[in-house]
């Protein structure tokens, strides 16, 4: 057991183990001590100041998150000079930055903004010289804007720590310090792979979405009624879309959110989890035949368009190991322009498909130049969960009071099996209840297969027993875990059938395009992935079928259209290809 | 998963043939033996001395090849490059143009002199002119304060000077390099 120490914070005598920071001490007696780049999931950087405490013998603040409790210390937390002095730190950070919050993406939702608030900031006395930047506005997915960065370094951290990529760092010195990928080179051209979570943790709007929301407005506008626009959702919205109005979080809103769809006027509203069944059909059959000795093992899933982009740019000696799947969007795209047009009796170039996605990356997704049919794009727009939740505000519709809706068909009927997609070890969990079927012709007595759920850690290993053959089988999520796991594998350590990979931790659910949590509470919280996870599993649960082979609308797409899987046709239509990419990653 | 690994898809071997290009031998005998070697990053800054003290300074090719040789991701490599003053991410000119900025050349108006060369050169400090002739860097005390203020291009010292003086004295170096490439291109006309 560590040793317990005795301190004093405003005047209160508390004891905390030895280690313990004096910022986490006075969390314990019930006083938050004001905080800017301190993020709880991220390593310490200390360099705000915000956060400063007195400390009796000192003459200046010292920062209570770096700073461990010592035995005998006094704090104060609230004295006039450590008052004054984060007031005065919070007002120079105010005079080095835009004064646009009226117009400014996170309004409403600025770490920055609300801490000036609480500072009781209400004018602005130092003015002076304020840093100018050019916005890099050019890339698919992750738009930055230096001029609002306070360099907390949140992003950074996230990137290298979180993910593995490490394509952010400041460069240059004092006054004109800049936080970017390397050389400050455009974002689509450095490391990034997209995956958006700068744009989660930071404070403020230095890192923002690729903004589809105007064309969408523009798709839908009377003006363009010419159109058919498509709407289609992936399966992490409905975990996450209810923060954005006041739900707790990890309320599932599937009904309303169709609702919403419906009253701003998409002429069908389908569910990506239709494809996502149908991505586990063809991974499954990909899975059978690699167990067959066709290809290489373990095959990889390809669902996360940030781990796609990842393997291309930091493992590409494992192409082949990849599914050749589409992402279930890219599907579902291509089938609405295919299959759906066909029933429909309409020119597919007459078909606008909007993507609603808890991801940054499937901006870039959908502009790679694989995903075409005809020279046109299959998905026209791709939206974040975030921005369709401004769309609605706009409309000024009141989400809580929606009666709940259904999707359309054929496209909008899912096994639960396509529900769990959005949670981390849900790809898998979706596989194995269909390879099991596959291999021993009925469906596994108990379909929760928990140990690859996220309770297991961030890296799962399971093995399951199916006709005979034990299937090994990982999961890894966020790529600095999936680092761990690859190298292990190419270190021959592990030898596994199947390995799933999601991008951002927690998978889609916890997606670089979620809404941002209330402020207090941070993204990567695992109490937050664990709430919108369970929203997904008892979405599954709920339901009658909850394996994707069992979806009658999946049975009826293979029979009327594609045949069976793997063929010709799906292949022409379900499953594309990776390519080596620089500037290569450093793992 | 070797056995599955198909070398076609792995671009490693062509781009480590690419940089290994970029970088002299000594730097990468540097570079090989502190592969491995606990905290192998942490010389980063010797091996950016190095390369700059072979070319002159460190261009985006050479810290690509020194991040992908040494593994250290790029945007550390560029972000210790730009932080330190002494690094130059862009070649010399010919002639190097250093404007004092001590106190007394400062009190006696080094700074619109400062202003006049950025004017006229196009260029900022740290920066080199389009043609190749001069680099443009401040400096402290260069110990002529009866001088001041003074610019010092390459190792000639000029001062008192006045904003108006600056396009005579950038033509007479203008001049000089010209005459310098005179020969040459004489020879490569015949």
């Amino acid at each position: 057991m560590s040793q317990m120490i005795n301190l004093k914070i405003d005047g209160e005598s508390i004891l905390v183990p030895e280690g313990t920071t004096v910022m986490d001490a006075a969390e314990q007696i019930g006083i938050h001590i004001p905080r800017l780049c301190y993020h709880p999931d991220l390593s310490l950087e200390g360099n705000c100041r915000v956060c400063v405490v007195a400390v009796e013998g000192f003459d200046h603040g010292l920062a209570s998150c770096a700073t461990k409790a010592w035995e005998g210390m006094e704090v104060q937390t609230n004295s006039p000079m450590i008052r004054q002095a984060r007031r005065d730190i919070v007002e120079l950070l105010l005079d080095n930055h835009p004064k646009d919050c009226q117009t400014c993406d996170r309004d409403g939702n600025c770490e920055l903004q609300n801490l000036s608030y609480r500072m009781g900031v209400r004018e602005r006395l130092f003015e002076g010289k304020r840093k100018q930047f050019p916005i890099d506005d050019a890339g698919a997915s992750v738009v930055r804007n230096a001029e609002k960065c306070i360099l907390c370094g949140r992003c950074i951290r996230v990137c290298g720590e979180i993910q593995g990529v490490f394509n952010l760092s400041q460069h240059g010195r004092g006054f004109t310090t800049v936080v970017g990928p390397a050389n400050l080179t455009p974002m689509d051209e450095s490391a990034c792979i997209q995956c958006g979570q700068c744009v989660n943790v930071c404070p403020t709007a230095a890192f923002l979405e690729q903004d589809h929301t105007e064309r969408v407005w523009k798709a839908l506008s009377h003006r363009r009624k010419d159109k058919h626009v498509v709407v289609t959702t992936a399966p992490a919205i409905r975990a996450a879309l209810g923060e954005a109005f006041g739900l707790p979080m990890g309320t599932p809103v599937t009904g309303k959110m169709v609702t919403a769809l419906r009253r701003m006027g998409f002429d069908a509203i389908f569910d990506v989890n239709f494809s996502a069944d149908l991505t586990i059909m063809e991974e499954a059959h990909e899975l059978l035949k690699r167990l067959a000795g066709e290809g290489p093992l373990p095959l990889l899933t390809s669902c996360s368009p940030g781990w796609v982009s990842f393997l291309e740019k930091f493992y590409p000696e494992l192409i082949p190991h990849m599914s050749s799947c589409k992402s279930p969007m890219q599907m579902q795209s291509t089938l609405i322009k295919t299959y759906y047009a066909q029933q429909k009796g309409i020119d597919p170039k007459d078909i606008y498909v909007v993507s609603v996605m808890p991801c940054v990356a499937k901006k870039f997704e959908a502009a790679r130049p694989e995903h075409v049919l005809d020279g046109m794009p299959t998905t026209d727009a791709v939206i974040t969960t975030r921005e369709l939740a401004v769309m609605i505000k706009s409309y000024g519709i009141d989400f809580q009071r929606l009666p709940d809706g259904e999707f359309d068909h054929p496209l909008g009927t899912s096994s639960g099996a396509g529900d769990i997609f959005g949670a981390t070890g849900g790809v898998m969990e979706a596989a194995l209840r269909t390879a099991a079927f596959k291999l021993t012709g009925q469906n596994l007595g108990n379909l929760d297969l928990t140990m690859v759920r996220s309770d297991h850690g961030a890296i799962r290993e399971a093995s399951i027993n199916l006709a005979g053959q034990t299937i090994n089988v990982a999961v890894a999520d966020g790529l600095q875990n999936a680092k761990i796991l690859l190298e292990a594998v190419k270190r021959g350590e592990k030898k596994y059938h199947l390995i799933e990979i999601m991008a951002c931790p927690g998978g889609c659910i916890c997606g670089g395009g979620q809404p941002y949590p209330p402020i207090g509470t941070y993204t990567l919280n695992p109490e937050l992935a664990k709430a919108r996870a369970k929203a997904l599993y008892s979405i599954d649960a709920a339901k009658t079928i909850r394996c994707s082979h069992d979806n009658p609308d999946i049975q009826k797409l293979y029979a009327d259209f594609l045949g069976e899987p793997l063929s010709a046709k799906a292949h022409e239509l379900l499953h594309t290809h990776y390519t080596a990419r620089t500037p290569r990653g450093i793992r | 998963m070797s056995d599955h690994c198909h070398g076609s898809t792995d671009n490693w071997p062509e781009l480590e043939r690419g940089y290994r290009a970029m970088l002299p031998e000594d730097v990468l005998a540097f570079i090989d033996a502190s592969r491995g070697r606990e905290h192998s990053e942490s010389m980063l800054i010797a091996t950016l001395h190095m390369v700059q003290g072979h070319f002159g300074h460190l261009g985006p090719g050479h810290l690509e090849a020194i991040a992908q040789l040494m593994q250290i991701p790029l945007a550390k490599v560029t972000g210790v490059a730009t932080f330190y003053h002494y690094f130059r991410l862009q070649p010399r000119g010919k002639y190097l143009i250093n404007v004092c900025l001590g106190t007394a050349c400062y009190v006696k108006g080094a700074e619109k002199i400062a202003q006049k060369l950025r004017d006229e050169l196009g260029i900022h400090f740290g920066e080199t002119s389009k043609d190749g002739i001069f680099s443009l860097e401040s400096t402290r005390c260069v110990g002529t304060c009866g001088l001041a203020p003074v610019v010092m291009i390459g190792d000639e010292v000029h001062g008192p000077l006045t904003p108006s003086q600056i396009p005579t004295l950038l033509e007479g170096y203008l001049a000089r390099a010209a005459e310098d490439l005179a020969p040459a291109a004489a020879s490569d006309s015949r």
